[in-house]
């Protein structure tokens, strides 16, 4: 647990000292959330706009994980906590978590800004960031794994996503449902339900497949 | 002989070659490193002294062969394990934590005073000159304490007072009990002033050629 904590800690020492890269995701976001108002016109119809604000949101999210370990991949730091962590479930879990409150719960919190920016309501707007909050950190654990495997051999963006755009897929599809569902008045608890599950899924399984691609990548 | 505190038996590490298809580094690699042994890795440049110190280290695996880790292990390679944001002072004090390790702020002050480092010790790592950050990757070394240091050239980008230190160190941790494994062009054998009763002859292996 303290492994945990004290990857929280580095990783926040790291953004305080770099604010423009921790700024980064929230940005593009922003960026994109308002050329897509320009686009559209104000006035979206609400399941559309929620619908293209997941999209945007996953966007940001891959734009974000696609880095998560090439400093720590360049400076030899991640060579030492291969070496010395353990359990290394703790210290990869810590050092997401510290990623994904930079990357994804910005953007799960400005979502809805985001929705009203884009639909002139407020409809959905509840649901739309709870759906966020519960799948963005699934998001960041996934292409954690596929950063993971890219790091290592030098490579990363476009194979990145494309590696890990199936794993997206369910997550995308319950997110965007339950929101498109609190817009139309529908019930999203089923598809919220299923986010939870995925969250949890994630959590158990992705950092011993993080650490394994991890292992793999300092062969090359 | 003390009881090995790592042994390696049959490593063999296989690396691709070009386009040539696949040469063996190193065939039924056999070492064994006890307490107070010194053992300096040799050979030309690519001949595997760097693959073998991170099968050592358990970074990669061998092609055949095992590596038993009957002690802790510190690893300083190539790339220096510092990340450039943080300060010296924060750099070892996140790995001790790794390690499970709190060290008290006495020890810290000591390894970076030990290293040199005294005056930028709070300055981020990226804004010191190479040969100063080697010296903030060898504080880790005094901080973490492990049985078996495990050096991929410890005196690259050392001036020749920080070469002293170094061969001064590892003199001190053989003393004390340790053992190091170091790849390395130069000699490490310590200077002559340092008095610190006999240690076992240094084990030279080479690699290549």
């Amino acid at each position: 647990m303290s492994l945990y904590f004290a990857q929280i800690r580095r990783e926040a020492l790291l953004a305080s000292r770099s604010r423009s890269d921790a700024a980064t995701p929230l940005a593009f976001f922003a960026l994109a959330v308002v050329l897509l108002g320009l686009g559209t016109g104000a006035d979206a119809p609400p399941p559309a706009a929620l619908g293209m604000i997941w999209v945007l949101a996953l966007f940001a999210n891959v734009l974000a994980v696609d880095g998560a370990f090439v400093h720590d991949h360049d400076d030899g730091t991640l060579e030492q906590l291969l070496i010395h962590a353990r359990p290394r479930f703790a210290a990869v879990l810590g050092k997401l978590t510290a990623h994904w409150a930079l990357s994804g719960l910005p953007v799960a919190v400005c979502s809805p800004l985001a929705a009203y920016l884009l639909t002139g309501a407020t409809t959905g707007a509840g649901t739309l960031a709870a759906s966020l909050l519960l799948g963005t950190p699934a998001l960041t654990l996934i292409g954690a794994i596929g950063a993971a495997l890219t790091t290592g051999i030098g490579r990363g963006g476009l194979l990145l996503a494309i590696l890990v755009m199936p794993l997206y897929v369910p997550v995308l599809i319950f997110g965007a449902s339950a929101s498109v569902a609190a817009a139309t008045g529908g019930d999203a608890s089923f598809a919220l339900r299923w986010l939870a599950v995925l969250l949890a899924a994630a959590i158990t399984a992705a950092p011993f497949a993080i650490g394994k691609a991890l292992d793999i990548g300092q062969d090359y | 002989m003390n009881a090995p505190l790592l042994v390696a038996e049959h490593l063999t590490f296989t690396a691709a070659d070009g386009d040539l298809g696949r040469r063996d580094l190193f065939r039924d690699f056999d070492l064994a490193v006890g307490r107070q042994d010194l053992v300096e890795v040799r050979g030309p440049n690519g001949s595997g002294k760097s693959t073998l110190l991170r099968c050592l280290a358990g970074l990669v695996k061998p092609a055949a062969g095992r590596v038993e880790r009957h002690a802790g292990i510190e690893y300083l390679g190539h790339r220096s394990g510092l990340s450039g944001r943080l300060t010296p002072l924060e750099n070892a004090r996140w790995v001790a934590r790794l390690r499970g390790h709190r060290p008290a702020a006495s020890v810290l002050d000591a390894a970076m005073a030990r290293v040199g480092l005294g005056g930028a010790r709070d300055d981020p790592c990226a804004t010191l000159s190479a040969g100063q950050q080697r010296r903030a990757a060898l504080a880790r070394l005094l901080v973490c304490a492990a049985d078996v240091w495990l050096l991929d050239e410890p005196l690259t980008a050392l001036d020749d007072v920080g070469a002293a230190l170094v061969r001064e160190l590892i003199a001190q941790h053989r003393a004390a009990g340790g053992a190091a494994v170091c790849a390395t062009h130069r000699e490490l054998r310590p200077p002559a002033t340092t008095a610190l009763g006999s240690l076992p002859a240094i084990q030279v292996v080479s690699l290549g050629g």
